[in-house]
This record gives structure tokens, C-alpha cells and sequence, in this order.
């Protein structure tokens, strides 16, 4: 296996509860996700996918078993703020995005972050912007936009630090049906273009069923459908 | 440093939490401005009356207050008689009323002394100055709010005195006050054969330390220091500087708590916003550096609009008929810069907790709940 090949995400036997073990969520979930691919992590609400990407993205550490991420461990609060700032980018259920800033400040936050040069930002950010279709909307207000260009804002911003892994968790939730078919497809077009691991928690089919891979998490248990 | 470029507009989207933060830095900052230009002020006033035309001050040692220093006549006249004095000026302090004006400054001075010589006269004489019993000279604004003017008569405490000259000095507290020729003011006051200090004006300075020395030696009751030293260790002097200073710490802990207010506030409500640049790879550190950066751009605001505002108190303060002209503004460079370092430690100090708070923040806890 070539270094491309190999695995970007690398999750072994993981386990995660809360309330000091009284609510299991995850019980001995393991994964591998290699560049380019597209996986939807598919179940109901509560189901624990939010939390497993909360263990790929290092905002959460698990109780027992191992996550690597881009060969880092995100272990110890040094690498999980190195993986954040290089190499994952997230997109959430709700854009998140700063009410008082514009589209094209939410965007360069991660490169704010990080000290970035400002015209490579710059290039950077207008890029993005004019993939994602939002080159006119750069210097409006988050509450301009509709939910769909919040989105596509919020994608832009995980992006800006050209990440190697995307999590998204229920990108598409909070969108109506049409609008969600979009950036659905926006995102899956992105990862395969640019060699992103994406992995998206959905509780959708019809985008489970359009990934790579469908694994479906029940009970805490992570089943290959 | 760019991500301190969120700062700003983080303090733009809650303009008026942030201007009440910045308010409460500005009335500190007044507060404190005013206080200490105001007793700086009135020391260095004090300073002008007691240093006029003098190197040295000999007065009653171990006294709380000049007020109740005695300098008995025969001291002052065996002083004079040194040979490196070229001048020594007796001075009576006191406190006289008037009708309508409870607190007027009051002088007994000899015939020779320097400031008569040295103020602007607007009426009357100064070469008749102690030459009739029953007269007071007034200072320009004393005349002024006493309404008294070349041979009227005013009343001091249970007496009557015919005023005989009316002059002008830059001292607000001579300018406010009541001459008397010293034997009128030491009957007025019961303190006969004794002054409250005098005033040494040496032939050659660079021998201060001698006449000290020898003062020290010949009269052990008294003290004698240099016009510089006195300034410092006056103990009415340090006690009104550090009551100024305290007083002045107190607002800003006002200003420190609306500051801590506002911050927690802040922090508060964007707890998802914190958690979000948290993912978005800002690190704990830099959280909390623009928490703190926050704070110092309200700081800067409030200390603008503070030093605007004391200005403005301290132009409009001492025009108030009520004081008599005995305010008079002094702000250095010393407490301008005093003021300025309270009011950033203050802002710093203000934010620390919510600083600590928000670098606290879980992002996989403040996320879970969308």
C-alpha cells in the first residue's frame, strides 16, 4: 500500500460513554477512511454519530481504544489544536457562522487561526468563494444569506486551511429538500476533486446511500450496510 | 496577531454593553483625574505659600499640622541674627468665617514679606501694610465673594475690619484669603510672641545643611528642612496624596467590576460562538488573548472619554463660586501616567475571570446541543 493509500482516519476499538459510564454511546467502534473517499455515518438521532466525529476531530477523547487522524493522535491538546488548524475542517448542522461578520470574514477565520499571510488568504478565500458560488455574496451579512448560502459559507470555511479530512455532521439538516440535494452534492463533488476524507453523519438514506460507504451506527455499534 | 482582529467586532455587535464597560472606566479615570489634579493642586498651592522667596522651613517639631506649629519670636530673632540668613519671614496661618463663608485662609505676615511685594495690586497700598490696627488686605477673589472693596469694612469672626488694600496673586489660596499684619493676626488668634513658621532665605544656599545642622543644635524643638524635602514629607501633604490615590483606586475597582460585568457577559453569550473559533483551530491561548484585547480597547475608550471628562470637571470645577478659588488643577506627567497604567491594570485585571472562563470552554460540550 502506497502512502496515499494509506488510511487518512484510522479508528480502533472505541469506546465513549457519559455521565460517568451510565449512558454508553459508543461501544468498540472501528474505521479507516482513506483520502478521496466519501463516508456517511447513517442512524437515528442518538444514535452516537456526532460523538464519533467529535473523537475524529479531536473535541472529545475517547474512554478506551485509539484514534489517528492524518498520523496524529489527537491525544494531547497540542495535536488536537495542530490537527484542527491543518488538517480537519468541519462543517456542522447549523452553520455556526459569526452573525456580525460578513461571508468572506467567517471564511478566513481558520487563517486567522493559523497567522496566514493575508493575499494568500485572500486568494484563497476568493477562490472558495467563487467554487461554492458565493463571490458576490462576500461582503454581505450572515443574515442576508439564505439557509443554503449559510452552508455553502460554512463549507467554505472548513475548507480555507485546504484540510485533509471533513467532518460534517448533518450538513444538510437544517436545509429543505432541494437546497440539501445541493450542498450534498457540493460537498461529495469537493472531497473527490480536491482528495478529501469526507465524513458525513446523516440520518438521511438517500445521502448515506450516495457516499462510498454507508456504515450505519446502532446501539453504539458501527455496522457496514 | 490577526485573529485580535475579531476583537473590535465583537465589541461593535453589543455597543451599548460595551459603552457601559467603557462608562464605568470613564468615571473612574474622571474620578481619579479630578481628585488627583485637584488635591496635587491645592498641595502645590500650599507648597507656593510656604516656599515663597525661601530655601528653608523652620517650624514646631513633631507637629501634626502646620496650623498648630508655634515658632516662638525668640527663635525667629536668633535665627535672623545667623550669618548666612539673608531673610527670615514670619508666617501665621489660620482659619477665619464670614458670614456666608465658613472657611476663609487666613495670613499674618510681616510688613517685608515677599509676597506683598511680589502681587499685583488693585487697590490701596502695600507700603501701608501694618501701619493702622483694625485692617486686612484681601486677595482679588476673596474681595470678590466677600464683596468688599478699599475702605469697606467686613466682618471676621465677632470683629469688624476695614479692608486697606485689595491685590492679585496666581496662588488660589492667597487670592482667596485674608492678610492681616502679624500682630493683628496673632491677637485675633490669642497666639501671641509665636509664628506658625519662618520662611529662611539663605545668602548661600549650598550651605543648607549647615544652617540646618545648627538650627537642630540651638532649638530642639523645632525643625528645619529644605523647601523640597518638606514637600515630601509633610505629613498633611502624604496623607492627602494617599487619601487621593485611594479614593481615586476605589472608582477604578468600580470601573474594574462594570469591566468584569461586561467581559463575563460577553463571554456568556457566545459560549458556541468561543467553541466554534475553538474548532476553527484558535488555540486556548489566543481565546483568551481576545478576551483580554477586548477589554483593552474598552479600557482605551473609557480612558479617552475619561480624560475628556475630568478636563471638562477640571475647567468647570474651580469657576464655581462656592469654592472660593481655592481649587486649582495640577496634573503631571506622573499622574497622567498613573491613571493611564490603573486604567489598563484595571481592564486587564477586570477580564482575567472571564478570560480563564471562555479558554474553559468544551467545543464537543458546547456543540452537543444544536
Amino acid at each position: 500500500m502506497s502512502d496515499n493509500d494509506a488510511p487518512l482516519i484510522r479508528v480502533s476499538n472505541a469506546w465513549k460513554s457519559y455521565d460517568g459510564g451510565r449512558v454508553p454511546v459508543l461501544r468498540g467502534v472501528s474505521l479507516q477512511v482513506r483520502a478521496g473517499e466519501t463516508v456517511a455515518l447513517w442512524g437515528s438521532s442518538g444514535s452516537g454519530k456526532s460523538t464519533l466525529l467529535h473523537l475524529l476531530g479531536g473535541l472529545d477523547l475517547p474512554d478506551q481504544g485509539q484514534v489517528s487522524v492524518c498520523g496524529m493522535d489527537p491525544g494531547g491538546d497540542r495535536a488536537r489544536l495542530e490537527l484542527r488548524r491543518r488538517h480537519l475542517g468541519f462543517v456542522f448542522q447549523l452553520h455556526n457562522l459569526i452573525a456580525d461578520l460578513n461571508v468572506e470574514e467567517n471564511v478566513r477565520i481558520p487563517a486567522l487561526a493559523v497567522n496566514r499571510p493575508r493575499d494568500e488568504t485572500d486568494r484563497r478565500v476568493a477562490a472558495l468563494l467563487g467554487d461554492l458560488g458565493l463571490a458576490h455574496r462576500r461582503r454581505h451579512r450572515v443574515q442576508d444569506l439564505s439557509g443554503g448560502e449559510r452552508q455553502r459559507a460554512a463549507i467554505c470555511r472548513a475548507l480555507c486551511n485546504a484540510p485533509r479530512v471533513l467532518l460534517a455532521d448533518e450538513p444538510t439538516g437544517s436545509l429543505d429538500e432541494e437546497t440539501a440535494a445541493t450542498v450534498f452534492a457540493l460537498l461529495q463533488g469537493l472531497a473527490r476533486r480536491e482528495g478529501i476524507a469526507l465524513v458525513i453523519a446523516t440520518h438521511e438514506r438517500r445521502f448515506a446511500e450516495a457516499c462510498d460507504r454507508m456504515l450505519g451506527l446502532r446501539h453504539g455499534v458501527l455496522h457496514d450496510d | 496577531m490577526r485573529f485580535l482582529s475579531l476583537a473590535p467586532t465583537n465589541l461593535r455587535r453589543h455597543k451599548l454593553r460595551s459603552s457601559i464597560g467603557a462608562a464605568g472606566i470613564a468615571f473612574g479615570v474622571a474620578a481619579m483625574l479630578s481628585i488627583l489634579s485637584l488635591v496635587n493642586g491645592a498641595i502645590g498651592m500650599f507648597e507656593r505659600i510656604l516656599s515663597t522667596d525661601s530655601h528653608y522651613l523652620v517650624f514646631e517639631r513633631n507637629v501634626s499640622d502646620l496650623f498648630f506649629s508655634s515658632v516662638p519670636d525668640s527663635a525667629a530673632a536668633q535665627i535672623r541674627a545667623m550669618p548666612n540668613v539673608a531673610s527670615a519671614s514670619r508666617l501665621l496661618f489660620g482659619v477665619v468665617s464670614s458670614p456666608g463663608f465658613p472657611v476663609i485662609t487666613c495670613f499674618g505676615i510681616d510688613n517685608d514679606d515677599p509676597r506683598l511685594a511680589k502681587a499685583r495690586w488693585i487697590e490701596g497700598d502695600r507700603t501701608a501694610f501694618g501701619q493702622h490696627a483694625g485692617e486686612v488686605y484681601l486677595g482679588s477673589r476673596a474681595a470678590s465673594f466677600l464683596k468688599a472693596h478699599l475702605g469697606s469694612e467686613v466682618p471676621i469672626g465677632a470683629r469688624r475690619f476695614r479692608v486697606a488694600g485689595v491685590f492679585k496673586t496666581a496662588n488660589g489660596f492667597e487670592d482667596g484669603g485674608v492678610f492681616m499684619p502679624i500682630e493683628e493676626a496673632r491677637r485675633f488668634f490669642h497666639r501671641e510672641g509665636v509664628s506658625s513658621l519662618i520662611a529662611i532665605k539663605l545668602r548661600d544656599p549650598s550651605k543648607g545643611d549647615a544652617f540646618k545642622q545648627t538650627v537642630l543644635r540651638r532649638f530642639p524643638t523645632l525643625s528645619a528642612l529644605e523647601n523640597r524635602e518638606f514637600n515630601s514629607t509633610y505629613n498633611s501633604f502624604r496623607i492627602l496624596r494617599t487619601t487621593a490615590w485611594a479614593v481615586g483606586a476605589c472608582a477604578f475597582i468600580l470601573g474594574g467590576l462594570g469591566v468584569a460585568n461586561t467581559m463575563l457577559l460577553s463571554v456568556f453569550s457566545r459560549i458556541r460562538e468561543i467553541a466554534v473559533l475553538r474548532v476553527c483551530g484558535l488555540s486556548r491561548a489566543q481565546i483568551a488573548a481576545m478576551i483580554l484585547a477586548e477589554a483593552l480597547a474598552v479600557a482605551a475608550v473609557g480612558l479617552c472619554g475619561g480624560l475628556a471628562l475630568g478636563a471638562l470637571a477640571l475647567a468647570i470645577l474651580p469657576r464655581i463660586p462656592e469654592f472660593q478659588g481655592y481649587l486649582q488643577a495640577q496634573a503631571g506627567f506622573g499622574v497622567l501616567g498613573g491613571i493611564c497604567a490603573t486604567a489598563l491594570v484595571t481592564a486587564v485585571a477586570g477580564a482575567l475571570y472571564p478570560a480563564w472562563f471562555a479558554t474553559r470552554i468544551q467545543p464537543a460540550e458546547a456543540l452537543r446541543y444544536e
